[in-house]
């Protein structure tokens, strides 16, 4: 019977397919009485043998392609994979009876849980391997290849997807995602955008209790899930899809050239990067340059901090595939809510609201320096511009101009290369920088406006909190008016303002931040051909008067709700 | 059987690096060596040459550990124990 369910938009696009539920714990384990149990302990021998040669395989190809802290997770497991207290109580569960594939899992469950509950984020977070490990036997020992057993391209159905379990997806086969939980800045959203799938999450449990195989319709803008669906609501989605399709083909030709509004106002449209792949990806897309280029890449599942060589070639393979395109880096932003052996983050009550980011490279020169010196030793022949994360007071940004001073100064007395000028600029994410652009454009060459963390300060409302989810909406006017105040504060002393949340690939809020004046929009790859696309179908005049009606409204659905009036005006 | 306390005074405590470190160094030696942290005893004593029973342990920087090591080289697998914590895991390969 047909019915449809109506969820948070998280990345746009229609598709249509079967359902497939996802189970990072992959299938279900089976759990039968061997008749030999000589045959259940050879069968765990040679699953775990196959393991470790897989196990050795991923740590060398990880360890050529990127850093070696990711080896070094694939090392871990294969510690683990190898541990006699691990074999001997498995192989005690099949001397009573069980089957080698529900006695590894018991017996890595068993570790596993152990791990989870100690109070250390680094051990604790450890427990993700050793399960991991132990779904690698399980899958050998049932004669599975793949990790998640995605065969045929299908829709995801899930709770939530976290990083550590999308970290084997197949992006090919994965034509859209809907999760119950998870809102438009959740890991699920962000990822789906970055790979350009529609994606419908805060669907509620609702979503859970479907049939894997259902056929269901997703409109990725809207939020909207029909399920079973009856042939005239099929057949009314093909057309969708098809004009869609053709939509897209359009807008992917069209990328290539600048966005310009009908009066002939031009917006810089850029990409948010966190690697190299990204970069590629942008290129391709058409983006201008990068606005974003996260920078944590280099410090997460390490052991110890990354050089500065290490960086050094990091940044400067993206800097080559960018070529002479507008690059802005930003700074470490990383808080204790990721676990970092290196760095004693601690616990804290609040991790969005403590020790994090700017605040941390303050702090820690012995982490920051080599940043900052990787970062102006691989500019020269590219247009970079350092960014820097979470300022809230003046103090900060003067300090953190000072230490890119220092890096600079030191490299020149060593003789290295450095690149002559460099923009400096700093994300607008915290309301008292917003409140204070005007003091702040003395200091900077540009503002970077990170919705994402504006709305959740903004709103007092944690991007991570399910329950606060529904106040988490960029297009807020609250959020607005700060954005307004930052533009006005920033054009009136001669600096530019980008926009890199996830607001700005937000279909309903290109035409509000193109009429409130910003100069440059940074979104996820795959994003880039449509924001254009939409650009170009204003004019700077009507959008302007679209955003000022924006500011003046009372909710965050009133403003949707006006500009999807407007573009049926236009 | 012999007995020692250590503490561990490197800075991350026993994770993934050190403790695999740790676990090496055990499995060298004939001996049952087993380990516990003194600082939180009711994790109870685990066994030094596997490393999930260590890991399990949570041993965090500035906590105590008690060695203890039976058979036929206890005496030379304390000592070398010892000497690769209060070496602070360097230079053990």
């Amino acid at each position: 019977m047909t019915s449809k369910l109506v969820g948070i938009p998280a990345a746009p696009g229609l598709a249509k397919g079967l359902a497939s539920k996802w189970d990072p714990q992959g299938p279900e384990i089976p759990r039968f009485q061997p008749g030999d149990l000589e045959i259940e302990k050879d069968r765990l021998a040679k699953a775990r043998r196959t393991a470790a040669v897989q196990l050795h395989v991923l740590a060398e190809g990880v360890a050529s392609r990127t850093a070696e802290g990711e080896a070094a997770l694939f090392e871990a497991q294969a510690m683990f994979l190898d541990d006699p207290a691990l074999l001997a109580r498995a192989e005690a569960a099949i001397a009573k009876g069980q089957n080698a594939e529900w006695a590894w899992h018991e017996a890595s469950e068993f570790f596993a849980g152990q791990l989870a509950g100690l109070p250390d984020k680094t051990l604790s977070a450890r427990s993700v391997d050793v399960r991991d490990m132990s779904r690698r036997v399980i899958r050998v020992l049932m004669g599975e290849e793949s990790p998640y057993l995605i065969d045929t391209p299908s829709i995801i159905i899930a709770r939530d997807l976290a990083p550590s379990e999308t970290a084997g997806f197949d992006a090919s086969r994965v034509i859209a995602i809907c999760t119950a939980e998870g809102g438009p800045t959740s890991h699920t959203a962000i990822l789906a955008r970055g790979l350009g799938i529609p994606a419908v999450v805060g669907l509620g449990d609702a979503i859970l209790e479907i049939e894997a195989e259902t056929l269901l319709l997703v409109d990725g803008a809207n939020g909207e899930v029909i399920l079973d669906p009856d042939a005239g609501a099929g057949e009314a989605f093909d057309s969708r899809m098809s004009l869609e399709r053709l939509q897209r083909s359009q807008q992917v030709a069209a990328a290539g050239q600048p966005a310009l509004t009908k009066d002939g106002h031009r917006i810089e449209v850029v990409a948010n990067v966190g690697n190299a792949e990204d970069a590629h990806a942008a290129v391709s897309s058409g983006a201008e340059g990068i606005g974003l280029l996260r920078t944590e890449f280099l410090y997460l599942q390490r052991e110890e901090p990354p050089t500065e060589d290490d960086q050094y070639e990091a940044y400067q393979t993206i800097f080559e595939i960018m070529d002479r395109r507008p690059v802005v880096i930003r700074t470490m932003d990383i808080g204790c809510d990721k676990a970092l052996p290196y760095l004693d983050l601690g616990k804290e009550e609040n991790p969005f609201l403590g020790w994090r980011a700017i605040r941390i490279s303050l702090s820690r020169p012995d982490l920051f320096q080599p940043q900052l010196r990787a970062i102006l030793r691989a500019a020269p022949g590219h247009d970079i511009r350092i960014m820097f994360p979470m300022i809230a007071t003046l103090e900060e940004i003067r300090a953190a101009k000072a230490a890119v001073m220092e890096a600079r100064e030191a490299l020149g007395r060593e003789g290295q290369p450095v690149a002559a000028h460099l923009q400096l600029g700093m994300m607008v994410e915290i309301p008292s920088a917003a409140l204070m652009a005007d003091r702040f454009a003395r200091e900077v060459d540009f503002f970077s406006i990170g919705t994402n963390d504006l709305t959740q300060y903004a709103l007092a409302a944690e991007r991570t909190n399910k329950r606060v989810a529904h106040l988490n909406d960029a297009i807020h006017p609250a959020v607005l008016r700060l954005i307004r105040d930052v533009i006005s504060a920033a054009h009136a002393a001669g600096r530019w303002v980008g926009v890199c949340g996830e607001l700005g690939g937000d279909a309903d809020a290109v035409p509000l931040l193109l009429g409130l004046g910003v100069d440059e929009l940074s979104v996820a790859p795959p994003m880039i051909p449509q924001v254009k696309a939409i650009i170009r179908t204003w004019s700077f005049a009507d959008a302007a008067k679209l955003a000022a009606q924006a500011l003046d409204q009372d909710t965050a659905s009133a403003v949707r709700g006006l500009v999807r009036d407007g573009k049926g005006r236009k | 059987m012999k007995q020692i306390d250590v503490r561990i005074t490197n800075d991350v405590g026993l994770h993934a690096r050190p403790a695999g470190e740790f676990v090496k160094q055990s499995a060298r030696f004939k001996s049952d060596i087993r380990i516990r942290n003194a600082t939180r005893p009711t994790t109870g004593w685990a066994d030094a040459k596997s490393i999930l029973s260590v890991l399990a342990l949570g041993v965090e920087r500035g906590h105590t550990i008690d060695i203890m090591a039976d058979g036929p080289d206890e005496e030379e697998a304390l000592q070398a124990l010892q000497n690769l914590i209060e070496s602070n895991f360097v230079g053990t390969d």
